[in-house]
C-alpha cells in the first residue's frame, strides 16, 4: 500500500499531470473564447485532431517542427473560419456543426494519414524542443516536476495569462463577453457582435490546433496515430463549463483532469490499464454531474425557469 | 424658426409581407419633446429604428441635423448625435454601470488595456453633470429598472447624443420614477437644448411631457399636432381610426362569497429566495382585486402558486372553499379557476399550433370534441373555434392561422378568449394587455368588467398601473413579497409610495 502511495505522490506523477493537462488546457482556452462569445462549441475534439495531424504532416514535409506549427496555425484559422461560417454566418445548429466537425476531422485525418504514411502511421518526425532551466534541476521535487518539459507546457502558462487579460482586462474582452451575454447591446453600440463571434471561433481553432500540435509534436515526439485526440476536446469542454469560461480556472480544471490521468497511469502497475484509463473521464463526469445538479437544485426551488 | 433636428422625407419600409412605414414625412425641431403614438404595429418603432440606423428604409431620405444619412447603421447614427433608449434595455447584466456606459468607446491604458478607473471617473463626471445619480461601480444586474433606465440615458449622453429616442420608457416605472424621468427630460431639453422623441402608449404622458405629438396608424403618419391643441380622446380616436369609448365601463352588483383565499403564503423564487413572504389575501365573487407592484416583488410567484405552477413552501391557498395548496394546475382548474398567464409566449399559447387548437386547449378531453377519447372531431372543433373567434372579434388571419404569426394583440385575445370561455367563477389574470394596442385594450377591459359583473372573483396583476386603477374594486400593493397597503379609494401618489416599500406615515412629506 505504501508502495502505491509513494508512487502516486512521486514527482513523476505531478510531471505527468502537467503533461496530460496541457493539451486539455490549451483547448479549454479556445473553448473559453467561443463560450464567452455565446457559441456552444463541442467541435473542439475535431479541432485538436486536425492540429495533431497537420502539425506532424508539416513537420514531416519540411523536416522542421517549426514549419509544423506554422501549418497548425494556418489550419487552426481555417477550421475556425469553417466553424464560424456555419454557426455564425448561416446560423446552423451549433451542436450539429460541432458533431459534424468531429466526424469530419476523424475521417479526414485518418484518410490523409493512411494515404501519406500508410497504415502504420508515422513517428519520429522532428519534434518540439524541451526546455531546460539551468538552476531548477538542483531544486528537489520541483525540479523534476517543472524542468525539462516540452515547450508548450511553458507556453500554455503564458497563454493562460494572456487569455485571462484578454477576456477580463481589454476592451475586446468586454466586447467578446457582451457578444455572448447580450449581443444587441454591442450592436446598438455600433459594433457587430458577429465579428466577435468570428474572432472567438478563429482563436478557438488556433488554440485547439496548438493543443493537437502539443500532443503529436510535443508529448509524442512527432507521432501521429488515428483518433489521437481521444476525447480530450470533450474534457476541455467540461473544463470550460466547470470554470464558467474563466481561463485561469479552466487551467486548474485541466490540471485536475491531468492529475487523475497521471494517477491512472501510475496505477497501471497494479490494476488493469483498461480500468485505470477510465479514472480521469469518470472523475470529469462526476464533476460535471455535480455542476449540473447544483444548478438544477437552485432552479428547482421554483419548478419553472423564467423566460426572461 | 428653430433648426430642424430630424427630417424624414417620404420614408417607406417594407418587411416581407408588411409595409411597416408607408410614405412618412416628418420634421422634428431641435429642442422639442416630440411624442410618437400609435397602436402596436403602427410603425413607430420601425421609424425610430430607421433613425437609429438599425433598419435601412426601402425608400425615402433621412436628414439628421441637416445632413443626409447615407449609411444606415447605429455607428453612423451615433456619430450624427442620435441616442436611443430601447424598450428592452441594452445593458450587459454582469458588467458594471461604468463598463456598460463606455462600451465601444472604452478608455484605455497602454493602448490595449481597459482602464476601469478612468471609465468610472468618466461616468462619475457624467453623473454629476446631469444629476442622474447612480453608482458607477455597481453591476447592472443589481440595479432596479428605474436605475437601469438611468444608465441607458447616461450611456446615450456619454456617446454625445443630441437627439434622444425613448422607446416606451415608462412601461416599467413607478409613478415616482416616471416623474423623475420626466424631470430629467425637461432638464436636458431646457439646459442642453436636446431633442427628445418619446414613443408611448400612454396618452396622459403625451399630454404631460410633449410639445408636439405625431400619431401613426398602419404605417402612415395620420397627423401631427401641437399637444396643447388636442386631448387624450382625440388622440385615441386618431390612433384607432374610430371613436374609442373609454369611460363606459359600468360596474354593477356587490361582492358576494369569498372565492379565493390565501393564508400566510410563502413561495420561493428560482433563486431559492423567499419571493412571497407571509402574504394573505382574499377575493370575493363580483370583485376585482388588483395587485400593484413593481416587477420582481413576488407578484409573479404569488400568481404561479395560486394557479399551481409553483409549489408554495408554506401557507394555504383555498379556491371556492377547497384547499388547493400545492395541487397541479389541472386540479386547480377543475375546481373552477381559469388563468391568463403573464407571459403569453412561454405559457399562454402554443406558437406553432393553429388558433383553433389554441382555443381548444384544456377542452380537448371533452366528449363533444373527440370520439373514443382520441379521434378529433375536426368539424365540431372548427365550428366551436369559429364561434369563439367571432365572439372575441379576432379580426385577421382566421382560425387556421398559426398563432405565432399573429400580432401581440390578437395573440392575447386568443389567450383571453380561451380562458374566459371556460366560464369559471374564479379568474387569475396577469398582464392582460401587455404589448397590446389601444383598440384591443378597450375590448379586453370590457370583457374583464363583464366577467366581474357576472359574479366572477378576479385577481388581476398588471405592470400598467392605469389598468389596475381602471379595473380594480380594491388594490393591494406588494413590496418584497409582503402586502404594504390596501386601498379602496385610489391615490396614485400613495400607491406609488407603497410599491416602493414606504410604510404608512412615511414619504408623504417628500
Amino acid at each position: 500500500m505504501d508502495d502505491i502511495l509513494s508512487s502516486i505522490l512521486s514527482p513523476g506523477t505531478f510531471n505527468q499531470m502537467l503533461r496530460s493537462a496541457t493539451p486539455v488546457a490549451l483547448a479549454a482556452l479556445g473553448g473559453a473564447m467561443t463560450e464567452h462569445a455565446g457559441i456552444m462549441n463541442i467541435g473542439m475534439d475535431g479541432m485538436i485532431l486536425m492540429g495533431a495531424f497537420f502539425g506532424v504532416w508539416g513537420s514531416y514535409m519540411f523536416q522542421s517542427a517549426g514549419m509544423g506549427i506554422l501549418m497548425v496555425l494556418a489550419m487552426g484559422v481555417l477550421v475556425g473560419l469553417f466553424f464560424a461560417l456555419f454557426t455564425v454566418q448561416f446560423r446552423s445548429d451549433e451542436f450539429i456543426i460541432g458533431t459534424a466537425l468531429n466526424t469530419f476531422a476523424l475521417g479526414l485525418t485518418s484518410f490523409l494519414s493512411r494515404s501519406i504514411f500508410g497504415t502504420a502511421g508515422t513517428k519520429g518526425n522532428p519534434a518540439l524542443p524541451t526546455i531546460h532551466i539551468p538552476l531548477l534541476d538542483r531544486v528537489p521535487f520541483l525540479g523534476a516536476v517543472f524542468n525539462d518539459n516540452s515547450l508548450f507546457i511553458y507556453l500554455t502558462w503564458l497563454l493562460v495569462l494572456a487569455a485571462w487579460v484578454f477576456v477580463y482586462r481589454t476592451p475586446y474582452g468586454f466586447w467578446l463577453r457582451a457578444a455572448g451575454e447580450k449581443p444587441e447591446t454591442l450592436r446598438t453600440a455600433g459594433i457587430q457582435p458577429e465579428k466577435m463571434k468570428w474572432l472567438a471561433s478563429i482563436l478557438c481553432g488556433i488554440l485547439c490546433g496548438l493543443a493537437g500540435a502539443h500532443l503529436s509534436l510535443g508529448q509524442l515526439q512527432g507521432t501521429f496515430a488515428e483518433n489521437m485526440a481521444n476525447s480530450r476536446g470533450y474534457i476541455a469542454f467540461a473544463c470550460v463549463i466547470f470554470s464558467a469560461a474563466n481561463p485561469s480556472k479552466a487551467y486548474l480544471a485541466a490540471l485536475m483532469f491531468g492529475f487523475f490521468d497521471a494517477i491512472g497511469l501510475r496505477l497501471q502497475d497494479y490494476i488493469s490499464s483498461d480500468l485505470t484509463n477510465i479514472i480521469p473521464y469518470a472523475i470529469t463526469v462526476i464533476m460535471m454531474v455535480y455542476v449540473v445538479v447544483r444548478g438544477q437544485q437552485r432552479r428547482r426551488q421554483g419548478h419553472r425557469v423564467k423566460a426572461t | 424658426m428653430r433648426d430642424t433636428a430630424v427630417k424624414f422625407e417620404h420614408i417607406s419600409m417594407a418587411f416581407p409581407g408588411v409595409l411597416a412605414n408607408d410614405d412618412v414625412s416628418l420634421e422634428i425641431q431641435r429642442g422639442e419633446v416630440f411624442a410618437l403614438v400609435g397602436e402596436n404595429g403602427a410603425g413607430k418603432s420601425t421609424l425610430m429604428n430607421i433613425l437609429y440606423g438599425i433598419n435601412t428604409p426601402t425608400d425615402g431620405r433621412v436628414f439628421i441635423q441637416g445632413r443626409e444619412v447615407e449609411r444606415f447603421d447605429p455607428k453612423t447614427a451615433i456619430g450624427l448625435g442620435v441616442g436611443m433608449v430601447h424598450q428592452h434595455f441594452m445593458l450587459v447584466p454582469s458588467f458594471t454601470v461604468a463598463q456598460n456606459i463606455v462600451m465601444s468607446r472604452e478608455p484605455r491604458r497602454a493602448r490595449f488595456l481597459f482602464d476601469n478607473a478612468k471609465a468610472e471617473a468618466l461616468t462619475q463626471a457624467l453623473v454629476e453633470e446631469y444629476g442622474l445619480v447612480v453608482d458607477p461601480s455597481a453591476p447592472v444586474e443589481e440595479l432596479g429598472v428605474g436605475l437601469q433606465q438611468r444608465v441607458e440615458i447616461l450611456k446615450t449622453l456619454f456617446r454625445g447624443a443630441e437627439i434622444l429616442i425613448l422607446d416606451e420608457p415608462t412601461a416599467v416605472l413607478t409613478p415616482q420614477e416616471t416623474d423623475e424621468l420626466f424631470a430629467v427630460i425637461r432638464r436636458v431639453v431646457k439646459e442642453r437644448s436636446m431633442t427628445v422623441i418619446i414613443i408611448t402608449h400612454k396618452l396622459y404622458e403625451v399630454m404631460a411631457i410633449s410639445d408636439r405629438v405625431g400619431v401613426m396608424r398602419k404605417g402612415r403618419l395620420v397627423g401631427v399636432k401641437n399637444t396643447s391643441e388636442v386631448d387624450e380622446k382625440q388622440l385615441a380616436s386618431m390612433m384607432v381610426g374610430r371613436p374609442v369609448l373609454y369611460d363606459q365601463l359600468q360596474k354593477t352588483g356587490s361582492p358576494g362569497e369569498e372565492l379565493i383565499r390565501v393564508d400566510d403564503l410563502v413561495v420561493r423564487d428560482n433563486r431559492g429566495l423567499k419571493a412571497v413572504n407571509g402574504l394573505s389575501l382574499s377575493v370575493r365573487a363580483g370583485e376585482i382585486l388588483g395587485i400593484a407592484a413593481i416587477e420582481g416583488n413576488g407578484q409573479s410567484e404569488l400568481l404561479e402558486a395560486i394557479t399551481g405552477m409553483r409549489a408554495p413552501e408554506s401557507g394555504r391557498i383555498t379556491v371556492r372553499g377547497q384547499d388547493v395548496t400545492g395541487r397541479s394546475p389541472g386540479d386547480i382548474r377543475a375546481v373552477g379557476l381559469a388563468h391568463v398567464p403573464e407571459d403569453r409566449l412561454s405559457t399562454g399559447v402554443s406558437r406553432s399550433a393553429s388558433v383553433s387548437h389554441n382555443l381548444l386547449t384544456g377542452k380537448h378531453r371533452e366528449g363533444r370534441f373527440n370520439a373514443f377519447g382520441f379521434h378529433q372531431r375536426t368539424s365540431t372543433i372548427q365550428r366551436y373555434a369559429q364561434e369563439i373567434y367571432d365572439r372575441f372579434d379576432m379580426r385577421g388571419a382566421g382560425i387556421d392561422a398559426t398563432v405565432g404569426d399573429l400580432s401581440g394583440g390578437n395573440m392575447q385575445k386568443v389567450v383571453i378568449a380561451r380562458e374566459f370561455s371556460f366560464d369559471t367563477p374564479v379568474l387569475v389574470i396577469a398582464q392582460p394587455t401587455r404589448g397590446v394596442d389601444v383598440g384591443a385594450i378597450e375590448f379586453i377591459h370590457t370583457r374583464i368588467i363583464e366577467k366581474r359583473n357576472q359574479g366572477c372573483a378576479i385577481l388581476l396583476c398588471s405592470a400598467d398601473l392605469d389598468e389596475v386603477f381602471r379595473l380594480s374594486d380594491r388594490i393591494i400593493t406588494i413590496y418584497e413579497g409582503r402586502i404594504t397597503g390596501e386601498f379602496t379609494s385610489f391615490s396614485k401618489e400613495e400607491i406609488g409610495f407603497r410599491m416602493t416599500g414606504t410604510r404608512q406615515g412615511e414619504g408623504e412629506s417628500t
